[in-house]
C-alpha cells in the first residue's frame, strides 16, 4: 500500500498552482488535506502523474466576512478551524455543530472545506450542510493564452456543482479557491444529525436543516439536505415545501420527513438496505427539522 | 527533492521521492521506528505524529510535505537522549500515566494514541471520560477494549495538573 | 515497588516491558532492517477461483531497482504443499481430507489473495510497482462463495481430486438423544448463523530474514506466535539444522489466533535470503492481510434442544456447517472447539452433535480469539433463552435449573476435545458465579423497576446474562529456564512468544516469589530459539497455565541450588534460610546473608570441581504438560439501550463475572477480560466480511470491515472468582479468549429483552446483529413474518445442504 510516483509541485501561491493545473497534457491533481486522496494513491486506486500541494498557500486558509455580511471559507481552511472558530460559531452554528461529526481529530486536523467539496462524496457531511446554507464555491482557472498570473474566476452554486458520486462541475484546470455562505437571517434555526457505525464514520445516513420562521411563527424558508440520500450531496427542495408557509407542528414536520424520505434516491449497500436509510432519514429528518425550529422559538 | 525539517528537535535535512510517506520517512530514513504501521489508509492511527504540536497521520502524508515544519514523535516524548537508558522516572507523564493504567498491551497502536492524547490535554486539560473516549475514537486498539487506555489519559490529566502548569508549558515546546 | 509479607503472584505489578513500548524502543519484526536489505512485495490473484494458464514476469524483471522475481517454477522442491500442522482427533467414523497449499500459485487459484509470484526490490514501493507488472493470465473459475451451498451436488469443486466440499465429517454423541427427545415436554428448534470476520491485529505480519553465509546461519524476525515450530519446519524444509536456524519473535503487536499459522511467507523470504544472499524484507500491508492471514467464523447451526415443563435440559442436538475456506492446514480445531463449548456449565445428559466442513474459495480459516467456542456458547444460550420464553422462566431461572453444581465437578461430558482428550471440566462454581453476575446487574429486583420506568419514558432497556465454560491450558508442553547471574540478576527464557499478554511481568512475578527478589528483577526473553528452543507457542489461552507452571518447577529447582550454596556458605541448616530481597539470610538473624549474584559465582567456580550429580550454576530448566487443558468459567451481564427507530444499540453497562483459577495478575487479567469483550462486540456487532456474488471480498479495508473503537466499547466491569485448578500447582487456568465468548450471546439476549414490549416474539438467531439486520428484524416483526428470516434476503438463508 505505498503510492505510485508522482512528480510533485508546491505551490505556494494560487497562481503557481492554477499555472500547473493549466498544463493538461499531465494528469495533475491538487492536493489539499490529502485525507481522501492519500489512501487513494496508498490502494493505488488514484495514479495521478503529478500532484500540487496547495498546503502552502496561505491565501486560501482565511475565513473571512463577504460584503454582504456572509462568510467565505478559503478552500484549505482546515475542518479544525470550523470545529474551534468563535467567529463561525456564532455566524454559522450548523458548521461548528456539523464538523465534528467528520471523522476523526487527526483527520479534522488536515482535512480542508475546500478538499471535502471538491471531492464530491455523496457520503460526507461537509457538502450536505453547505447546501443547506446556500453556499456556492468560487472556481479559478489561468486564463487561456493569458499571462501567467491572469486567472479567470467563476462562482457556481453547490446545488449546480455536484453532478455524481466524486463527480462535479470543476474541470481538471480548475482550482476551487473559496465557498461563500450568504448571511443568515433572523428568525433561522439549523440543526445536524446522522446516524454512523461507529464514531466517524461515514454516515448511514444524515440530514441538515435550516429553518426560518416568522414572527407568527410559520416557517418562511427551509433547506433540507441529505448525507448518503443519493447520487450527490443533495438539497431536498420539494420536501421543502412541504414546510414552506406552514407552523411546525409535529404532524407538519412528520409530513415532511415522509417527503423527504420519499423523494430521496438512497443507494444499499454492505452497511444498509435502501429500505433502511430511507428509514432513517425519515427518522433524522424528522428529529432535524424539529431541533432547528425548536431553536428559534428557544 | 531535498527538504529540512526538524523531527524531536533535531533538525534533520536530505533527499527523499515525492511519493515518500511520512510515516515511512520517519521510520527508515529518520530511523525513529517508535511510529508505527497499522493500515496505511488514515483509520487505525498507529502512525500518529504531532506536525507543528497537532496530531497527524503520518500515511496520509508524504514527507516532501514537512519541509520547514516539526515534527513531534512518540521517541520526543520522554527526556532522554537516544540511547539513553530509560526508567518509568523518566517518562513523560502521560506515558506514566498510560503504564499506572495498564493501557497498554501488545503496545503496537500505543505511540499514536500517546501523541493524540498529549495534544488532547493540552487543548483540554480536565476532560470527562467521554471526552476521551471521542478524543481517542480515532484509534484502533484490538488489546485493551479500551477501558485502562481511557484511564490512563484521566491519569494523565492529573499527573499534568500535580505537575504544574510551568513543566505542561515546557511539554508544549 | 514493593510488596511487603505476601507474595508477588496476586498482586497487581505494573508492567516490565512497558517503558520500552511507551517510548518506541521495543523492536517489532518491522523495525528490523539489517543493513542492505531488499524488500518483497507479493503480486496476489484479485480472483478467488481460477486455473493460471500462464504468468509474464518479464517486464516486472527488468523494472528498475528489482532484483528478482521468483514465480511457483522457480521454487524447485519448496514447491509442495504445507503441513497439516493440527492432525484431526482419533474419531471414530471421522471423515478428514487434508488439502493445504502450495508456497506460490502454480496452477489453480483456490482463493482470493493467493500469492503468485514474489517480487524482490530496493524498496517495498519499487516491489508494488513491478507487482503490477506481473501479468497472469488466468481462466476464472465459478467460486464456491456460500457455505450453505458448498456441500451441494451442483457446486463447483474447490479441490477437483475430492468428490465433493466436503473437508471433514465429525459426529460425537454422549447418551441417547432420541430417547430423551421421545420423553421431552418441549423440543425447540432453530437455525443459527455466525458470519466470517479477521483477528484484526493492529500489527500486520512480517517476515525478515539474513543468511550469513560465512557463519552458515539463518536469522529470522517473524510477527509469529510460534517460533519454535516454525523454525522446525524452515529449518527441514531449507535443509538446515534446526541449530543453525534462529528464529525470534521480538514484541509482536498483537496474535489472537491467525499468527499461529504457519505461512509461505515464512519459508519464502529465508528462502529468497539465502538464494540472494542479502537480508530480505516482507512486511504484509492492511490490504494483503485481508486476504493473506488467516480469518474465523463462518457457521450454520440446525439444533434443537428438549427439556422438561420444569425447564431442565434432557438433551441437545446440533448440526453445523463449518466454513474452511480454501484450506484445511489448521485441521478441525475450530468446529470441535465449537461442539465441546456448546455444552456450557450445564447438565446436558444427553448430546448428539454431528458437523460437516466445507472447503469454500475463501481465505483460510484457522482459530482466532475464542475459536469456534463463541458459536457453541451462542447456540446453546440462544436455545435456552427461547426455551425459557415458552416455559415462562425468565433466562436465570432457566439457567438456574441447569448449571453443574460444586458437587458435580469434576465432571466428564465424554466427548473427546481439541487437545484429544475427553471432554472434562476440572473444577468451578459455576452457580456462584452465576448467582453473582445476577446480584451485580441486580437482576432480580432493581434492573426490573429500572426496566419499567425506561419504558414508559419511551425508552428501550434490555439486560442480557449468559454463562459459559472454555477448555484452555491444553498440552503438550511448555518450558522455562531461570538463570540467576553474577551480578544478581536473574533471566528468565520460556519458548513461548508474547504479543501483549504481560508475561514479561506475569512469569516475573511467578520467579519473584520463589526466589526473593522482585518482578523488576527478573529479566525475561521469550520467543527467541537461541535463547530457548523447546516449546510449541503461544495459542488456546495456554501461557500462563502451561508456559507458567514450567517456570513455576524452573523456579522451584533454582530455589533448591540456592539453598543449598547458601546452606554451605553460612554454615546452617537449609530450613533455617529464607530468600528475601535478592539474598538468602537465616531467619530470625538477617545479618547472616549471602547476595544470589555472589552464590552465583560460587556456583560457577573457576577451580575446585562440581560435585558429581550436580550441574554448574544457579539455573534450572523445567517443563509441564498438563494431563488435560484445565476449564475456565464465567458469566456475563449486558445492559443495552435500543433505539427502535433508528435500530442502533447503545451497550450501557458490562460486567464480567470470571474464574480463571489462580489470578497471577489481577490487572493483567482485567486487561485480557476487557480486550476479549471489546472483540467480542466487534464479532456481535460491527464485523463481517462480505463477499459479493463472485466471491470478491467487498470490504478489504478498516474502512469499510469495522473494528470497534473507544465511542463502541464501554467501560467493563470485573470481578473474579478463583476456583484454583486442580490440575497445576500454581492453579492457573486461562483468560486469554474468555471475554471474547459469550458477548454475542448476552447481547442478543439484551437487545430481545428490550425489544420485548416493541416487538415481543423477536429472535436474534444471526451474528453479527448489524443496525441494518436489526432492522430487517422489526420491520419483519411488524408486518407479521415470524422471526424475520424472509425480510433478510440474504443467500445464507438456503438449508444447509448436507446438514441432515
Amino acid at each position: 500500500m505505498k503510492p505510485p510516483p508522482f512528480d510533485y509541485v508546491a505551490a505556494a501561491t494560487v497562481d503557481e498552482a492554477l499555472e500547473a493545473l493549466a498544463d493538461t497534457s499531465v494528469e495533475t491533481r491538487p492536493l489539499a488535506g490529502g485525507q481522501s486522496l492519500v489512501p487513494m494513491l496508498n490502494f493505488r486506486l488514484a495514479v495521478p502523474e503529478r500532484l500540487v500541494d496547495l498546503n502552502g498557500i496561505d491565501e486560501l486558509s482565511r475565513i473571512e466576512e463577504t460584503e454582504d455580511g456572509g462568510l467565505r471559507l478559503g478552500a484549505m481552511v482546515r475542518h479544525r478551524q470550523l470545529e474551534h472558530d468563535p467567529f463561525i460559531a456564532r455566524r454559522m452554528p450548523l458548521l461548528s455543530e456539523a464538523t465534528p461529526f467528520i471523522a476523526h481529530p487527526q483527520i479534522r486536523s488536515r482535512g480542508t472545506v475546500g478538499g471535502s467539496v471538491a471531492h464530491a462524496d455523496p457520503a460526507a457531511e461537509l457538502p450536505a450542510v453547505l447546501l443547506t446554507l446556500g453556499a456556492r464555491v468560487r472556481i479559478a482557472r489561468r486564463s487561456l493564452g493569458g499571462e501567467p498570473g491572469s486567472r479567470v474566476e467563476r462562482t457556481v452554486g453547490l446545488g449546480e456543482f455536484f453532478l455524481g458520486p466524486f463527480f462535479s462541475a470543476l474541470e481538471p484546470d480548475e482550482l476551487l479557491t473559496a465557498i461563500e455562505m450568504p448571511p443568515s437571517a433572523p428568525g433561522e434555526g439549523t440543526a445536524f444529525d446522522e446516524v454512523a457505525r461507529r464514531r466517524g464514520d461515514y454516515a448511514l445516513a444524515g440530514v441538515a436543516a435550516r429553518v426560518r420562521l416568522n414572527s407568527g411563527g410559520v416557517c418562511d424558508e427551509a433547506a433540507i439536505s441529505l448525507v448518503n440520500g443519493g447520487a450527490t450531496p443533495c438539497l431536498m427542495r420539494e420536501a421543502a415545501r412541504t414546510l414552506v408557509g406552514q407552523e411546525p407542528t409535529p404532524e407538519v414536520i412528520e409530513a415532511t420527513a415522509a417527503a423527504c424520505a420519499a423523494t430521496s434516491e438512497p443507494a444499499a449497500d454492505m452497511h444498509a438496505s435502501e429500505a433502511y436509510r430511507r428509514h432513517l432519514i425519515q427518522v433524522l429528518t424528522r428529529r432535524v427539522v424539529s431541533r432547528a425550529a425548536d431553536r428559534v422559538l428557544t | 527533492m531535498r527538504i529540512a525539517a526538524r523531527v524531536n528537535g533535531l533538525a534533520w535535512s536530505g533527499e527523499v521521492e515525492p511519493r515518500l510517506l511520512l510515516s515511512d520517512f520517519l521510520r527508515s530514513e529518520v530511523g525513529l521506528t517508535g511510529t508505527h504501521v497499522g493500515c496505511e489508509h488514515g483509520v487505525c492511527g498507529a502512525c500518529t505524529v504531532q506536525l507543528d504540536g497537532e496530531p497527524v497521520r503520518a500515511c496520509l502524508m508524504f514527507a516532501v510535505q514537512v519541509d520547514g515544519r516539526e515534527v513531534t514523535t512518540v521517541e520526543g516524548l520522554a527526556e532522554a537522549q537516544p540511547g539513553e537508558a530509560i526508567t518509568v522516572e523518566d517518562l513523560h507523564p502521560v506515558q506514566r500515566a498510560l503504564h499506572e493504567a495498564h493501557g497498554l498491551q501488545c503496545g503496537f497502536c500505543t505511540p499514536g494514541i500517546l501523541m493524540t492524547a498529549e495534544a488532547f490535554l493540552r487543548d483540554n486539560p480536565t476532560p470527562s471520560r467521554e471526552e476521551i473516549r471521542e478524543a481517542v475514537s480515532g484509534h484502533l486498539c484490538r488489546c485493551t477494549g479500551y477501558h485502562n487506555i481511557v484511564e490512563g489519559v484521566a491519569r494523565a490529566a492529573e499527573l499534568l495538573a500535580a505537575d504544574g502548569p510551568a513543566a505542561h508549558d515546557d511539554d508544549d515546546r | 515497588m514493593s510488596r511487603a509479607g505476601g507474595t508477588w503472584v496476586g498482586a497487581r505489578v505494573p508492567r516490565n516491558e512497558d517503558v520500552r513500548l511507551l517510548t518506541g524502543r521495543a523492536q517489532f519484526v518491522e523495525d528490523v532492517e539489517p543493513p542492505g536489505a531488499l524488500h518483497v512485495a507479493f503480486a496476489r490473484s484479485d480472483l478467488p477461483a481460477g486455473r493460471l494458464r500462464g504468468l509474464d514476469a518479464a517486464s516486472a524483471r527488468t523494472h528498475p531497482g528489482v532484483h528478482a522475481v521468483f514465480t511457483a517454477a522457480d521454487l524447485g522442491p519448496l514447491l509442495r504443499p504445507g503441513a497439516v500442522l493440527v492432525p484431526p482427533p482419533p474419531l471414530e467414523g471421522l471423515v478428514f481430507h487434508a488439502r493445504t497449499a502450495l508456497p506460490l500459485v502454480r496452477d489453480r487459484i483456490r482463493h482470493q489473495g493467493e500469492a503468485l509470484a514474489m517480487i524482490v526490490a530496493e524498496s517495498r514501493y519499487v516491489a508494488e510497482d513491478a507487482a503490477a507488472l506481473v501479468e497472469a493470465d488466468i481462466e476464472p473459475l465459478d467460486p464456491v462463495v456460500d457455505l450453505g451451498r458448498a456441500l451441494g451436488a451442483d457446486a463447483p469443486r474447490v479441490h477437483d481430486d475430492l468428490p465433493s466440499n466436503l473437508a471433514a465429517h465429525v459426529r460425537q454423541t454422549k447418551g441417547d438423544y432420541a430417547a430423551a427427545r421421545a420423553r421431552a415436554d418441549l423440543v425447540l428448534e432453530r437455525r443459527f448463523s455466525y458470519d466470517r470476520g479477521i483477528g484484526g491485529a493492529i500489527e500486520n505480519r512480517a517476515v525478515v530474514a539474513e543468511w550469513d553465509a560465512g557463519a552458515d546461519r539463518l536469522r529470522v524476525w517473524d510477527t509469529t506466535q510460534a517460533p519454535i515450530p516454525v523454525r522446525n519446519v524452515v529449518a527441514a524444509s531449507l535443509g538446515l539444522s534446526e541449530a543453525q536456524v534462529r528464529f525470534i519473535a521480538p514484541f509482536v503487536g498483537g496474535g489472537f489466533g491467525p499468527k499461529i499459522m504457519f505461512y509461505a511467507e515464512e519459508i519464502l523470504i529465508p528462502w529468497a535470503s539465502m538464494r540472494l544472499g542479502r537480508p530480505v524484507k516482507w512486511v504484509e500491508d492492511r490490504y494483503e492481510n485481508f486476504f493473506a492471514t488467516t480469518q474465523e467464523r463462518s457457521q450454520l447451526h440446525d439444533a434443537e434442544i428438549a427439556l422438561t415443563r420444569e425447564g431442565r435440559i434432557l438433551g441437545v442436538r446440533d448440526a453445523f456447517l463449518h466454513d474452511s475456506g480454501a484450506y484445511d492446514p489448521y485441521g478441525l480445531t475450530v468446529p470441535i472447539n465449537t461442539q465441546c463449548t456448546l455444552l456450557g456449565p450445564y447438565r446436558v445428559p444427553n448430546y448428539e452433535s454431528e458437523f460437516r466442513v466445507a472447503f469454500t474459495n475463501k481465505p483460510i480459516v484457522t482459530p482466532v480469539r475464542g475459536a469456534g467456542r463463541q458459536h457453541g456458547v451462542f447456540v446453546m444460550e440462544r436455545l435456552l433463552d427461547l426455551a425459557g420464553r415458552e416455559l415462562g422462566l425468565d433466562p436465570v431461572e432457566i439457567r438456574r435449573r441447569n448449571v453443574l453444581g460444586p458437587d458435580e465437578l469434576p465432571h466428564n461430558h465424554e466427548i473427546m476435545y481439541q487437545d484429544f482428550t475427553p471432554l472434562r471440566y476440572d473444577s468451578g462454581n459455576y452457580e456462584r458465579s452465576l448467582e453473582e453476575a445476577a446480584r451485580l446487574v441486580c437482576y432480580d429486583e432493581t434492573f426490573p423497576r429500572g426496566r419499567e420506568r425506561a419504558r414508559a419514558d419511551g425508552c428501550a432497556i434490555g439486560v442480557g446474562l449468559v454463562n459459559y465454560v472454555e477448555g484452555t491450558g491444553i498440552g503438550p508442553y511448555e518450558g522455562g529456564r531461570i538463570t540467576v547471574e553474577p551480578g544478581g540478576t536473574v533471566r528468565l527464557a520460556t519458548g513461548v512468544g508474547t504479543q501483549g499478554q504481560g508475561h514479561f511481568t506475569s512469569f516475573a512475578q511467578i520467579v519473584a516469589d520463589a526466589i526473593g527478589v522482585t518482578p523488576a528483577d527478573v529479566r525475561v526473553v521469550t520467543g527467541d530459539t537461541s535463547e530457548f528452543h523447546w516449546g510449541t507457542g503461544t495459542f488456546a489461552s495456554r501461557g500462563a497455565v502451561v508456559a507458567g507452571n514450567a517456570i513455576h518447577a524452573a523456579a522451584r529447582s533454582v530455589r533448591e541450588k540456592i539453598l543449598r550454596h547458601a546452606a554451605e556458605a553460612l554454615e546452617v541448616d537449609p530450613a533455617d534460610l529464607e530468600l528475601a530481597g535478592g539474598s538468602a539470610r537465616v531467619r530470625g538473624a538477617p545479618d547472616l546473608s549471602v547476595d544470589l549474584g555472589a552464590l552465583a559465582v560460587s556456583a560457577n567456580p573457576l577451580r575446585g570441581a562440581v560435585e558429581p550429580g550436580t550441574e554448574p550454576g544457579l539455573e534450572a530448566t523445567s517443563y509441564f504438560g498438563p494431563p488435560y487443558g484445565t476449564t475456565a468459567n464465567g458469566t456475563h451481564a449486558v445492559v443495552v439501550a435500543v433505539d427502535p427507530e433508528t435500530a442502533m444499540v447503545e451497550i450501557l453497562r458490562y460486567l464480567v463475572v470470571h474464574d480463571c483459577g489462580t489470578v497471577i495478575n489481577p490487572m493483567i487479567v482485567e486487561g485480557q477480560i476487557h480486550g476479549g469483550v471489546a472483540a467480542g462486540i466487534g464479532n456481535a456487532f460491527y464485523e463481517e466480511l462480505v463477499f459479493d456474488e463472485f466471491g470478491g471480498m467487498s470490504n478489504a479495508s478498516f474502512m469499510d470491515y469495522l473494528l470497534p473503537t473507544a465511542t463502541d466499547v464501554p467501560p467493563i466491569e470485573t470481578a473474579h472468582i478463583e476456583t484454583p485448578s486442580p490440575l497445576n500447582p500454581l492453579g492457573t487456568k486461562g483468560v486469554g479468549e474468555g471475554g471474547a465468548i459469550p458477548v454475542a450471546a448476552a447481547f442478543a439476549q439484551a437487545v430481545e429483552d428490550a425489544l420485548a414490549q416493541i416487538a415481543p416474539g423477536l429472535e436474534i438467531l444471526d451474528i453479527p446483529l448489524s443496525p441494518a439486520r436489526l432492522f430487517a428484524l422489526l420491520r419483519a416483526q411488524r408486518e407479521g413474518v415470524v422471526g424475520g428470516r424472509e425480510a433478510d434476503s440474504s443467500s445464507r438463508r438456503e438449508p444447509a445442504a448436507g446438514v441432515p
